[in-house]
């Protein structure tokens, strides 16, 4: 833990900062005290009681996400390889999260499952599910840690307290508020931590436009002969040279299979829509979270691309210049520290801290509903009363946090294992998403089927990234010439194909399950009328989830338009 | 309590925590915009004065998030009330 501790830089909080950074530790744990006085069941611990209004649950859906890595990841992206990076929200998120809306959230909140795990249970057996259910839950755990880790390092940059301290002070934190108030605690402080981490960023944007002369200002400093400013064809940011195929591995491999997988099927976001109260709340949420998701960027990537043109460090790290320790990953602590009054400064901590806790929160709690009720329910102890599953909950919530701190040390004393295991795990969600919807619209699809597409995807995703140049670091082989975010788009369109194939073959020599098994699971097996609230057709346009969707999807192609 | 004596959630409302917080930080940098802007200060910022326009449209959106769940409160309906509760 050494190398975090002499840090090359500090930013000069003084009391009223630490006021600010204060108030919001003392809301976040009032919401915990709070929401604990409305916990009564299982379901009100796991799934908020299925009560939310569609707002609050479709800026949890983008909290969630918005955590350590999003914003210190796509800003670092922004500093590196300019506007490209927008690719990640308008092609690599927005698209799924309106699919998941339309599509996908209506099997999911009408048939009354409770976790993502458990529609594949009901779906696939047994099989499937334990290989989902496990690979999920030890992801979340050791994701969890990474950004615990992250967050402890920033509170060390910031206020100098020793690593292991602020670890445990952020744990104690969340683990608070998390199994006190179980999800809806977990839901109220992601909506808070939305507004504090806009709070804070669209300021220092503000503030980073005027420093460099706005759009104009940018246009004229960054340095030319990079794609900068233009998002297509994106060769930088995929290390792709050929534009073409530059431009199939973003469409395809980023924003079909990478992208739909994550959202569509990974339980820490669809938990949040399952909270809300009735099925077309439950489709509102995603697509109304892709609203603020479509200008983030703004405030997160904009920033990056300023820092590189106005911090010292930084536009030596450009220049190939020795830039002391200085990594694209502080852009944003960087511009913090030369732009910031103190005041504003506070609430910039303040913003840092919540985005941390979101991210971790939302592992946490996303972890305690699959163990309870997909593992512990299902394998270990079936069929106790209801307060046991609760307790049981929050047990797991205490023990995954226990476990974090121990996966965030390990994340500081090997980081490079720890990123290459985070890349491996994001190989389980690449062939979920094929999966899941071939057994959505193809009734005929088997149980074995869905283990063994499963397993065979996530192997030849793991296959070609050991064959790719630097996947896995050192331990590449090299023999395929792709390499950086490129080799993972390949490594993902790979499990695509192979799942769907090994899917259809292994279908085709196998008994499928009984058509009475399936309904409310596969679309030409339920009633429509299940999939739909029976009043949505009155709903006014800004209620509507199919309008909602259709004009996000117009903004989203305006947006790509305008900064081609 | 609204005038039709159904019960709301009142300050428990998540509009009332999130305006508040906000409304709190537009206070304390709208005061450190006007009291505390140094030339040290403004010159990070090439001299655009960050806590004051920050402070005062955080105090506009907290503003507004009261004003909100003031007239649209959140009914709890009676099946769902517990013993003790608000």
């Amino acid at each position: 833990m050494i190398h975090t501790a002499d840090s090359t830089f500090r930013l000069d909080a003084n009391a009223v900062d630490y006021l600010i950074v204060a108030a919001y530790f003392l809301v976040v744990i009032g919401i915990g005290l709070m929401a604990r006085r409305q916990v009564s069941t299982s379901l009100d611990f796991f799934l908020s009681g299925r009560s939310l209004p569609a707002w609050v649950t479709g800026l949890a859906f983008i909290s969630a996400n918005l955590g350590a890595v999003e914003i210190m990841g796509m800003s670092a992206n922004g500093a590196e390889f300019g506007m490209a990076t927008v690719h990640y929200f308008w092609v690599g998120a927005v698209p799924a999260m309106l699919f998941l809306g339309i599509v996908m959230m209506p099997f999911y909140y009408g048939s009354g499952v409770r976790s993502v795990p458990e529609f594949m249970r009901r779906r696939f057996g047994t099989g499937a599910h334990l290989v989902n259910a496990l690979s999920f839950a030890v992801a979340q755990l050791l994701i969890a840690g990474i950004n615990l880790y992250l967050l402890a390092t920033i509170v060390n940059r910031l206020l100098g307290w020793p690593t292991w301290v602020s670890l445990i002070v952020a744990a104690l934190i969340v683990l608070t508020y998390t199994a006190l108030g179980g999800l809806s605690a977990a839901i109220y402080n992601e909506v808070l931590q939305f507004f504090v981490i806009v709070a804070a960023l669209l300021p220092l944007t503000i503030v980073a436009l005027h420093k460099v002369g706005g759009w104009e200002g940018i246009k004229d400093k960054v340095q030319p002969g990079q794609e900068q400013l233009s998002s297509w064809p994106g060769t930088d940011l995929t290390g792709i040279d050929n534009p073409v195929l530059s431009v199939i591995g973003i469409v395809f491999g980023l924003g079909f299979v990478l992208s739909f997988g994550y959202w569509t099927t990974n339980f820490v976001e669809v938990q949040r829509a399952m909270a809300s109260d009735s099925i077309s709340a439950a489709k509102r949420a995603p697509i109304i979270g892709a609203f603020p998701k479509m200008f983030i960027p703004f405030i997160v990537i904009i920033p990056g691309i300023i820092a590189a043109i106005v911090v010292k460090e930084l536009v030596d790290l450009k220049a190939d210049k020795p830039a002391g320790d200085v990594k694209y990953n502080d852009a944003i602590l960087l511009l913090m520290r030369d732009l910031l009054p103190n005041g504003m400064l506070g609430i910039a901590i303040a913003g840092l801290l919540a985005s941390f806790m979101a991210g971790m929160a939302a592992n946490i709690s996303a972890f305690n509903t699959v163990f309870s009720y997909d593992l512990w329910q299902q394998y270990v102890q079936k069929d106790r009363e209801d307060s046991y599953y609760t307790r049981i909950g929050r047990i797991a919530t205490v023990a995954a946090t226990v476990i974090a701190i121990g996966t965030a040390g390990i994340a500081s004393n090997y980081s490079n294992m720890m990123n290459y295991l985070q890349t491996l795990f994001g190989f389980f969600n690449a062939p979920l998403f094929a999966t899941f919807i071939l057994g959505m619209f193809w009734k005929r699809m088997t149980a074995t089927a869905g283990w063994t597409g499963l397993v065979s995807g996530t192997v030849a995703a793991v296959l070609v990234a050991f064959l790719s140049e630097d996947t896995f670091g050192s331990a590449s082989w090299g023999v395929l010439g792709i390499k950086g975010q490129g080799a993972s788009f390949v490594a993902a369109g790979a499990a695509f194909v192979v799942d769907i194939l090994v899917s259809v073959i292994v279908t085709m020599f196998t008994r499928p399950r009984d058509e009475a098994d399936l309904e409310g699971l596969v679309y030409s097996l339920t009633p429509k009328e299940s999939l739909v609230d029976p009043d949505e057709v009155h709903l006014p346009w800004y209620q509507s989830p199919p309008k909602l969707a259709g004009l996000g999807l117009a903004l989203v192609i305006v947006l790509n338009v305008i900064f081609w | 309590m609204t005038a039709s004596g159904k019960k709301t959630v009142g300050l428990f409302d998540i509009r009332f925590i999130i305006g508040g917080l906000i409304g709190l930080y537009g206070v304390i940098l709208t005061l450190l915009g006007i009291f505390n802007a140094s030339d040290k200060e403004l010159a990070k910022g090439d001299g655009l004065n960050i806590n004051l326009w920050a402070g005062l449209g955080m105090l506009v959106v907290g503003i507004a998030f009261m004003v909100w769940a003031r007239l649209r409160p959140v009914i709890v309906p009676d099946d769902v009330e517990s013993p003790g509760g608000p």
